[in-house]
C-alpha cells in the first residue's frame, strides 16, 4: 500500500532530517510513528502527500511513484488530519467536510448525500451541517475534521497528532470512536503522535525513530516485550514497561520453577510427609517423565487414607494447566475467575516446569500498583 | 447661501462629481494594482518587507511635488492627477492586502493544501475570504485620504472640488472655500460608510460570528 524507499531528506547541507528510511505499510494498517520532537517523524509523513518534498529515494503508493503524480492530485486522493485541525472557518460544516468533493466538481446533491451520510458517523446531529466551525467545541471540530479526510473514501489517510491539541478526556474518547471507526472502514493510517499511550492504544504498528532513523517497528507487544535498545526502553518509560507487563510477560518468566511434586507410586504416608515439609496443602503428581499427572490435596488424603495406600488411587486427575509460553495477562483472568489457589505450568509434552500460585500474582500486582519493579525483577531473575 | 447656490449650484455639482470621479479612478486603479500585489508578495515574505518599506518612502514625498513632478511627463489634466493619487492609495492597500494574508491561520492554509487546493483555489477560496476585513480597511482607509488629496488636482488642471478652494484663495473668498471643503468632506464621510457596508456584506457569515465572539 505504502512503501518507503531508501527515503532521505535533507535541508541544506545539514544532518539529513531523514535518513535512509525503508518501510512497508499493508492495506488497512494502522502505523503510527513515535519519537522526540525533531526525530523526523513528521517530515516522514508529510513527504507522503509532497507537502515536503523528498530529496533521495522514493515513496511508492499503490505500487505508484509519488513524484512522477500531480501534486494536487496526489494529495486530493490521500486523506489529511493535523493537529490544529484547520477547518475553514468562512465555510460551514457541510462545506469543510465535502471540501475536497467541491475540489473535484461533485455535484451538490452528491456533496449533499456524502455530508449527511458522514456526520453520522461521529454521532452528530445532521443539523450540525449547517454551523459553522467556531460554534463547535474543539472535539467535533476534529471529528469534523476526521470526516473531512474520509470524504471522498481516500484509502490512505495521514495524520499529524490529531489528538495533540485536545484535553484528555476528548482525546480517549476520540481515539476510541476513532479506532472503531478504522476497523469499520478498513483504511490505511500513518499516524504521527508523540503520546505513546496513544500510540499503544491506537496502533498496528507503531515505528519508533530518533534522529531521523527508524530504531524499532514492531507490534505494541512486541515493543513492551523486547525495546530494541536502550532509547526505546527509555522512550517507553519504566512505569509502561511495569504496567505492560501482565500484558506481555509470560507465564514462564514468572512462575516458581520448583513445585512440590510427588510421583505416582509414592505412598499416602510419604506424600503427607512431603506436604508437612512443604508446608503445602495439595501436591502434584507426576509420573517418571515429569509428566503432570493430577493433583493431590490433604482434605482427599484425610477421606481416603485407610483404603488406600498409593497416590495414584485418590488423586485428582482433572487438573486445569497452563502452557509456560501463554501470556500472564490471559492466565491471571483464568486463575481469578476459576477461584483456584494455583496453576501448575506445563510444556508442550505436558512435563510439569513450575506453577503459578495467587501469591505469585499478589507480587505481580503490588509491582504494577506500588513497586519500581525491583521485586518482579528479582522473581523474573530466580525463574530465569 | 441662496445666492451662492444660485451663481456656483451648478458648477458644485460638476466639481463634486470631478472629484469623485479623480479620486474613484484612482481608488479602483490602487485596488487592482494593490491587492494582486500584496498577494504576490506574501508569497516572497524576504523581499516583502523591504519592499513595502520602500513604498513608504515614496509616500513621504509631499504631494504637491508628485503632481508636479508629473507634469513634465504628463502634461497637466485629470490622467496625471489620477496617476499621482493612484500612488497615494498603493501603500495602505498594498500593506494591508500583504498582512491580511500574511496573518491568515497558517493551518488553515495548510489544511487546504493537504487537501488538495492549487495556488490559486487556495487564495480564491481561502487566503481572500479570511484576508478580507484587513484588505478593506485597506481600501477604506486609502479612500478617505484619497478623497481629501483629490483637492490638490485642481492644482494641476485636474479639476474637482479643489478648484473652489484655490479660488477662494486666489480671491480672498472664504465662501469658495468652504464651497470646496465641506462637500469633500461629506464625500469622504459617505464614501467611508458605503464601503463599511460593503464590507460587512462581502464578509463570509462564518468569520462575522467568529469576530463578534472572539
Amino acid at each position: 500500500m505504502l512503501e518507503f524507499h531508501n527515503v532521505t531528506k535533507r535541508y541544506g547541507n545539514g544532518k539529513p532530517a531523514v535518513n535512509n528510511l525503508n518501510l512497508t505499510i499493508k492495506k488497512g494498517e494502522f502505523v503510527c510513528f513515535i519519537g522526540p520532537s525533531g526525530c523526523g517523524k513528521t517530515t516522514t509523513m508529510k513527504m507522503v502527500n509532497r507537502l515536503i518534498d523528498i530529496t533521495e529515494g522514493t515513496i511508492l503508493v499503490d505500487g505508484k511513484n509519488i513524484k512522477e503524480q500531480d501534486s494536487v492530485k496526489l494529495r486530493r486522493s490521500i486523506g489529511y488530519v493535523i493537529q490544529q485541525i484547520g477547518l475553514m472557518p468562512h465555510m460551514t460544516i457541510r462545506e469543510n467536510i465535502v471540501l475536497v468533493g467541491t475540489l473535484l466538481n461533485w455535484t451538490k446533491e452528491r456533496k449533499d448525500k456524502r455530508a449527511r451520510e458522514l456526520i453520522k458517523l461521529v454521532n452528530l446531529p445532521e443539523e450540525y451541517l449547517d454551523k459553522y466551525p467556531h460554534e463547535l467545541s474543539g472535539g467535533q471540530q476534529q471529528r469534523i475534521g476526521v470526516l473531512r479526510a474520509l470524504a471522498v473514501n481516500p484509502p490512505l489517510i495521514l495524520m499529524d497528532e490529531p489528538f495533540g491539541a485536545l484535553d484528555p478526556i476528548t482525546r480517549d474518547a476520540l481515539q476510541e470512536e476513532f479506532k472503531k471507526l478504522q476497523k469499520e472502514l478498513n483504511k490505511t493510517i500513518v499516524f504521527v503522535t508523540h503520546d505513546m499511550d496513544e500510540a499503544l492504544k491506537l496502533a498496528d504498528r507503531i515505528v519508533i525513530m530518533k534522529d531521523g532513523e527508524i530504531v524499532q517497528a514492531d507490534t505494541p507487544e512486541e515493543i513492551l516485550r523486547n525495546p530494541a535498545n536502550e532509547f526505546v526502553e527509555e522512550f517507553l518509560g519504566k512505569d509502561r514497561l511495569i504496567q505492560g507487563r501482565p500484558d506481555v510477560t509470560t507465564v514462564g518468566q514468572i512462575m516458581n520453577s520448583t513445585p512440590i511434586t510427588v510421583q505416582i507410586g509414592t505412598t499416602l504416608k510419604s506424600a503427607i510427609t512431603k506436604m508437612r515439609d512443604g508446608r503445602v496443602d495439595s501436591l502434584l503428581i507426576t509420573d517418571s517423565d515429569n509428566v503432570l499427572k493430577g493433583f493431590l490435596d490433604i482434605e482427599s488424603i484425610n477421606n481416603n487414607y485407610k483404603k488406600a495406600s498409593k497416590v495414584e488411587n485418590v488423586m485428582e486427575t482433572n487438573i486445569y494447566s497452563v502452557s509456560q509460553d501463554s501470556l500472564l495477562r490471559d492466565t491471571i483472568h483464568k486463575i481469578l475467575r476459576r477461584g483456584a489457589q494455583y496453576v501448575p505450568v506445563v510444556d508442550e509434552n505436558h512435563r510439569l516446569v513450575g506453577i503459578v500460585t495467587r501469591a505469585t500474582l499478589a507480587t505481580l500486582v503490588y509491582d504494577t500498583i506500588w513497586g519500581d519493579g525491583t521485586e518482579l525483577e528479582e522473581i523474573v531473575a530466580q525463574a530465569e | 447661501m441662496m445666492n451662492f447656490f444660485a451663481t456656483h449650484g451648478n458648477e458644485l455639482i460638476i466639481k463634486t462629481w470631478e472629484h469623485l470621479y479623480i479620486s474613484m479612478a484612482a481608488i479602483l486603479l490602487g485596488v487592482f494594482v494593490a491587492v494582486p500585489l500584496g498577494i504576490l508578495l506574501s508569497r516572497a515574505p524576504n523581499f516583502a518587507d523591504r519592499f513595502i518599506s520602500f513604498i513608504g518612502i515614496l509616500q513621504t514625498i509631499p504631494s504637491l511635488a508628485i503632481l508636479a513632478f508629473f507634469i513634465p511627463i504628463l502634461g497637466v489634466g485629470k490622467l496625471p492627477a489620477i496617476i499621482a493619487l493612484f500612488f497615494y492609495s498603493l501603500l495602505p492597500i498594498l500593506r494591508n492586502t500583504y498582512i491580511g494574508i500574511r496573518d491568515v491561520n497558517p493551518a488553515v492554509v495548510e489544511a487546504g493544501k493537504g487537501m488538495g487546493m492549487s495556488a490559486l483555489q487556495s487564495i480564491i477560496k481561502v487566503e481572500l475570504p479570511m484576508a478580507l476585513p484587513v484588505i478593506m480597511a485597506g481600501i477604506r482607509l486609502s479612500t478617505v485620504y484619497l478623497i481629501g488629496w483629490a483637492t490638490l488636482a485642481a492644482f494641476i488642471g485636474g479639476g474637482g472640488l479643489g478648484d473652489f478652494i484655490f479660488d477662494g484663495l486666489n480671491l480672498y473668498q472664504p465662501s469658495l472655500i468652504i464651497a470646496g471643503t465641506v462637500p469633500a468632506t461629506i464625500l469622504a464621510l459617505i464614501a467611508d460608510r458605503l464601503l463599511a457596508f460593503l464590507e460587512n456584506r462581502l464578509m463570509p457569515e462564518g468569520l462575522k460570528n467568529s469576530y463578534e465572539t472572539a
